[in-house]
């Protein structure tokens, strides 16, 4: 920005014309104008992405859609839209991605709370300080390393315990995910434990509560908006997740509720078909898109509700 | 008695879990060390990649995840700071500003592959900018924007309204108070979010499968730079492009186990990268937060 005031205070016939007849004081106010502009423009793109989202999605899935019918789409028992016999219901990815997630949040949900409870009620100073930067290296690892560490370490270990597990399973890549969101869950449902008053503590303290009366009975249940947000972030990451289940969950849809089986995932489909040789235009290339917004809309309800309830059960101390 | 039992045993148990949880972490660093250091090597730095397990090395994957990175960066961070700057210090309170607002914070919810398939339909196929290098720096740049707007607008935030009053009292303007007083004091806040959205980027494998990136390129990017005037060449922005991410994708997911000790290697590079990032931006938090007392 400093070029452009040099530019015009350094053209002498420019000096002479326009800018120069202005009084001194317009031309910094034009540059002010003209950077606030700037910066206006750049808080826009935000809108300008969502609007491309949404865009491409709805485009994209209007194609699919009248060629398939929503009904058939939605309630279809079989998902193979690249056979011969193609059938489009999106069933089999949704329960995948639904047993995935359950057994992903049966891990994070616990984990990420004790540990919250722990490092906010019970740890020292120094304790948190450093066992909280170490934890959110666990969500900084690289989703294709704990794929990695699915396939190759979780199946291996847990075949030991049901030897006929099948190499590729929803269960290794659950928990896998839940490992991974952990930090999520446990970093934000703290910082909200550690907003709740020393007052409170101090007040259940007095009445003869133990440190496990007042974490679980007066700490919890006052930052439960915070920690349901903590939750909800988890579901949102743990349904979006692809690397882990594209690789160690196998890629064949199939309408279980069983975790020892394979199954595709919606994110899982989407990257089975990228990796392909598909036309542009034609409904195989179109499904990756409905599934998309399908997803989109997931956790889209989901974040909804987690803004809800943070506001619903806001507490004023 | 009994109480202060299970009050300790209720101690013991979170202590337990953050255990388990360390050791998770502990294993997935230790089980590809196990498996792939041993192939770390310059030859695996240098070569190509290839259908013999034991040639195969990183070179395209490692150069094109810098360049990726780059365009990232190039896109993330004027685009990330100048909203956040708009947000905080320009914005009237207005539903106008309320939606961008609920939008930034819906968008850092969206699924990471969602990015790839708007890339998709809109970079590759409307603009016709192929799948490249340019599509693929756009993509993350998109992907990672609201992670630094967030991280910039809390920098922005801690910054106290006393410094911006004493810079208008000695006549600034906004602009020169933004520059020389609100971002030089906000810039540690910003360089960690900054390093953390990218160490995130570094790792992001789905939008780029989806917009197309190829696991097996046996040749190098246009260089950047040419002999005649200009010198400088664009050429490589539209060259087909893999990643790290990717390349250990496309060896992990082969049935051979000889490519599964490449891809741990690669594993090995990728992790490093990332917790290096990691590291450097806990020391910028650290340093920053010790040096600055209002």
């Amino acid at each position: 920005m400093d070029t452009m005031e040099a530019h015009i205070t350094d053209i002498p016939v420019e000096k002479k014309t326009v800018v120069g007849s202005l009084s001194p004081r317009l031309v910094p106010r034009f540059k002010e104008k003209a950077i606030e502009l700037l910066l206006q423009l750049a808080a826009f793109t935000s809108v300008a992405i969502t609007l491309g989202i949404v865009g491409v999605l709805a485009y994209e899935s209007f194609h699919f859609f009248q060629q398939v019918s929503v009904v058939d789409f939605l309630t279809d028992r079989q998902w193979t839209p690249l056979f011969a016999d193609a059938h489009y219901g999106i069933l089999p990815l949704v329960s995948g991605t639904l047993v995935t997630t359950t057994v992903a949040l049966l891990v994070a949900i616990p984990m990420g709370s004790l540990i919250a409870i722990y490092l906010s009620e019970y740890a020292s100073r120094p304790v948190r300080e450093f066992v909280k930067p170490v934890l959110e290296l666990l969500s900084a690892v690289p989703t294709v390393v704990y794929g990695y560490f699915a396939l190759l370490f979780v199946t291996p270990a847990l075949q030991k315990i049901w030897p006929d597990l099948p190499g590729f399973n929803m269960l290794s890549a659950g928990l896998v995910i839940g490992f991974m969101i952990v930090p999520y869950v446990s970093s934000v449902s703290e910082d909200a434990m550690r907003a709740v008053p020393v007052y409170l503590r101090e007040g259940a303290f007095a009445l003869g509560a133990t440190r496990m009366q007042t974490a679980l009975r007066v700490v919890f249940p006052s930052a439960l908006s915070g920690i349901t947000a903590a939750y909800v972030l988890g579901v949102s990451r743990a349904i979006g997740e692809t690397m882990v289940v594209a690789i160690a969950a196998g890629m064949q849809p199939t309408l279980t509720l069983n975790p020892l089986e394979p199954a595709a995932t919606m994110t899982a489909y989407i990257v089975q078909v990228s990796l392909g040789d598909l036309p542009h235009g034609s409904v195989g290339y179109q499904t990756i898109f409905a599934t998309g917004l399908m997803l989109l809309l997931i956790t889209l309800l989901f974040n909804i509700a987690g803004h809800a309830l943070k506001k619903r059960y806001r507490q004023v101390y | 008695m009994r109480r202060k039992g299970l009050d300790r045993f209720f101690a013991f148990e979170g202590l337990f879990v953050m255990g388990v949880a360390l050791l998770v972490l502990f294993a997935l660093v230790g089980q590809l060390a196990a498996d792939g250091a041993g192939r770390l090597s310059w030859q695996f730095l240098t070569s190509f990649p290839s259908r013999f397990p034991a040639q195969a090395g990183i070179l395209t994957a490692w150069i094109g995840t810098l360049l990726v990175m780059l365009l990232t960066a190039l896109t993330a961070i004027p685009l990330g700071i100048g909203a956040a700057i708009y947000l905080e210090e320009y914005a009237a309170k207005s539903w106008l500003t309320e939606v961008i607002e609920i939008n930034i914070a819906n968008l850092a919810g969206v699924p990471s592959i969602v990015y790839g398939l708007m890339a998709l339909g809109l970079l590759v196929y409307e603009l016709h900018l192929g799948q490249s290098f340019l599509t693929a720096g756009l993509t993350l740049g998109m992907l990672i924007l609201p992670m630094v707007i967030i991280a910039t607008r809390e920098a922005i935030r801690s910054v106290p309204p006393a410094v911006r009053e004493a810079a208008y009292a000695l006549g600034a303007t906004k602009w020169q108070t933004v520059r020389d007083h609100v971002l030089p004091y906000s810039m540690g806040g910003i360089l960690t979010g900054i390093i953390l959205a990218l160490s995130r980027a570094v790792g992001e494998t789905a939008p780029l499968i989806t917009v197309g990136a190829l696991s097996f390129i046996a040749f190098l990017p246009h260089p950047p730079w040419q002999e005649t005037f200009p010198f400088v060449s664009f050429e490589w922005l539209f060259d087909p492009f893999t990643v790290m991410p990717i390349q250990m994708f496309n060896w992990v997911s082969r049935p051979q186990e000889e490519f599964h000790v490449n891809a741990a290697a690669a594993g090995l590079i990728l992790l490093a990268m990332s917790l290096a990032m990691n590291a450097v931006a806990i020391v910028i938090r650290a340093r920053f937060r010790k040096r600055i007392h209002w």
